[in-house]
């Protein structure tokens, strides 16, 4: 299996890739979430958020299942307009231009069955006017560095589930936007890949840093990954809490979580968790 | 092999029942009729040797009004159905209407076809286009829809365009979808180009059948369906061979 847990010492590789054109145009855009309310019909979704990412800050969202979380996402990236409030990308708040600075990554990977890896991971360049040779050329560099060297032209059917999420997360990141809003990314992944894929994000993120919102159910992979982590309540999702992480995405991940300053911040995520969902 | 075997025996022993009972008479007996009206597989085949020429002149007609007929119903309800997709009110509008033409018969108004179109080739494509044009319009239609909404995101924040959205997600989604309306479209195409014929024609498969079946040469009318029949289980076997080879993610 590959020690993808490692990945944090090859940054310098990550950061030659950060300097390809693909990703050249990646400048830091911090998202700010102003008294942020949204519902379906009558069904209040989210109500009275107040978020704030810095440029290149890690978000993490934890937050019982219909808490918003998602819809939140949809928000931020401009997919829907929400129906009270503000959410201001890169000092963007019009719709179109907060869709133009974030890349969304859906919760299961998407990736277009009829399309090689490669093909899959080059769809934002593609979709710029790129052609397929050269696409593919830009993109088939990076895949030795997220560990899918050889599985260029294979189907997704023929990836294994940490594969097809790297290449979901390399297309997302061949966007070069500066935002990513990522829901739930390992949620379909079994406890072991999920661990390896936490230490290769902490480290593809180290190498090219982008501001992201992540989406998870799973407290400790938000704590570990994020800056700052907001514990959301019960539809309609507010914040409950707001936690600074101990050692966001330290080099080791085993060593970071078992650490006691590491468990007690989970404690108390846990227990906000817990109250939030009352 | 062993997956064409069974029906292939049971083909085969169905085939030497029906020989055993028509030519010992039996089987025109219990029908009350004569002899030469109950061919027997035997007499059949010998028909079709003998009338190899005439009966090739003709499939070559029928099979021609098939595979023009199928292909202009093929493109147009394609075509609609990406219009449909495009166009929401256009959808509202005949949507609807389209599900439900697929229960009337549209065979019954090929004699009106024929007024129209004439006594050539035309009436009979226009039968023929006609009933393939309806399940593969539908079931492409249905299909552009099938996308993951969660794919639509995905490929909007990659900056797709409509455009892009439905050439690079949306058809290649509903591929699998058209193939199994022109399933259903080819398994219809010969009965339609044999009605269209029957309504008014000098030549074809169907129209052989109409004469031979009024001139009570029975053999030559069974003759003439095993061809169609033949052609018909071709055309199904090359339309799943080109699904096979084009939908090759499934």
């Amino acid at each position: 299996m590959r020690q993808d847990t490692k990945m944090p010492a090859e940054a310098k590789e990550f950061a030659t890739a950060g300097a390809s054109p693909a990703n050249a145009a990646a400048p830091g855009a911090a998202v700010s979430i102003r008294g942020l309310g949204h519902s379906y019909d009558e069904l209040a979704a989210i109500e009275g958020l107040d978020l704030e990412v810095p440029a290149r800050g890690v978000l993490g969202l934890v937050g019982p299942s219909g808490c918003g979380k998602s819809t939140l996402l949809e928000l931020v990236s401009g997919l829907q307009e929400p129906s009270a409030g503000e959410v201001e990308v890169g000092g963007a708040l019009d719709p179109a231009e907060r869709l133009a600075r974030c890349a969304f990554m859906p919760q299961r990977d998407m990736l277009l069955p009829w399309l090689a890896a490669v093909d899959n991971a080059a769809l934002a360049l593609r979709n710029r006017g790129v052609r397929r040779g050269p696409a593919r050329k830009e993109v088939e560099r990076l895949f030795e560095r997220f560990g899918l060297a050889g599985f260029e032209r294979s189907r997704p059917a023929e990836l294994s589930g940490g594969m097809r999420q790297r290449v979901a997360f390399l297309r997302t990141l061949v966007s070069g936007k500066p935002v990513l809003a990522l829901d739930e990314p390992f949620a379909s992944l079994d406890a072991i890949t999920r661990a390896e894929m936490q230490g290769w994000l902490a480290g593809a993120l180290a190498a090219d840093p982008r501001t992201v919102i992540l989406v998870t159910h799973d407290v400790e992979e938000a704590l570990y990954l994020s800056d700052r982590v907001a514990v959301l309540s019960a539809r309609p999702g507010r914040v409950v809490e707001e936690l600074s992480a101990p050692a966001p995405r330290a080099a080791d991940r085993d060593a970071a979580v078992t650490d006691p300053t590491f468990v007690a911040v989970r404690e108390r995520a846990m227990e906000a968790l817990h109250r939030g969902s009352r | 092999m062993r997956r064409w075997l069974p029906p292939a025996l049971v083909l085969a022993a169905l085939i030497g029942l029906w020989q055993v009972a028509a030519s010992s008479g039996l089987l025109a007996s219990v029908l009350g009729l004569e002899d030469f009206l109950v061919p027997s597989p035997a007499e059949i085949a010998s028909s079709l040797w003998e009338n190899r020429s005439l009966l090739a002149e003709n499939a070559w007609v029928t099979l021609q009004e098939i595979v023009l007929g199928f292909l202009c119903g093929l493109a147009a309800g394609l075509g609609f159905a990406l219009l449909l997709r495009l166009s929401g009110l256009l959808r509202r509008a005949t949507y609807p209407l389209m599900v439900a033409s697929q229960a009337v018969p549209i065979l019954v108004i090929a004699p009106v076809l024929v007024v129209w179109f004439g006594y050539g080739i035309g009436p009979k494509l226009a039968v023929v286009a006609l009933v393939c044009f309806f399940p593969i319009a539908v079931a492409t239609a249905d299909g552009l829809r099938s996308v993951d909404p969660e794919t639509t995101k995905m490929m909007r924040t990659l900056d797709a365009s409509r455009r892009q959205l439905l050439w690079r997600v949306e058809a290649p989604t509903s591929l699998p979808f058209a193939f199994s309306g022109a399933r259903i479209a080819v398994a219809f195409a010969p009965i339609a180009a044999v009605f269209g014929e029957w309504v008014g024609a000098d030549s074809g498969l169907g129209h052989l059948i109409l004469q031979d079946n009024a001139q009570l040469e029975t053999a030559r009318v069974f003759a003439a369906a095993t061809v169609l029949a033949v052609i018909a289980i071709a055309l199904y076997g090359l339309l799943a061979f080109a699904e096979r080879r084009i939908v090759t993610w499934r």
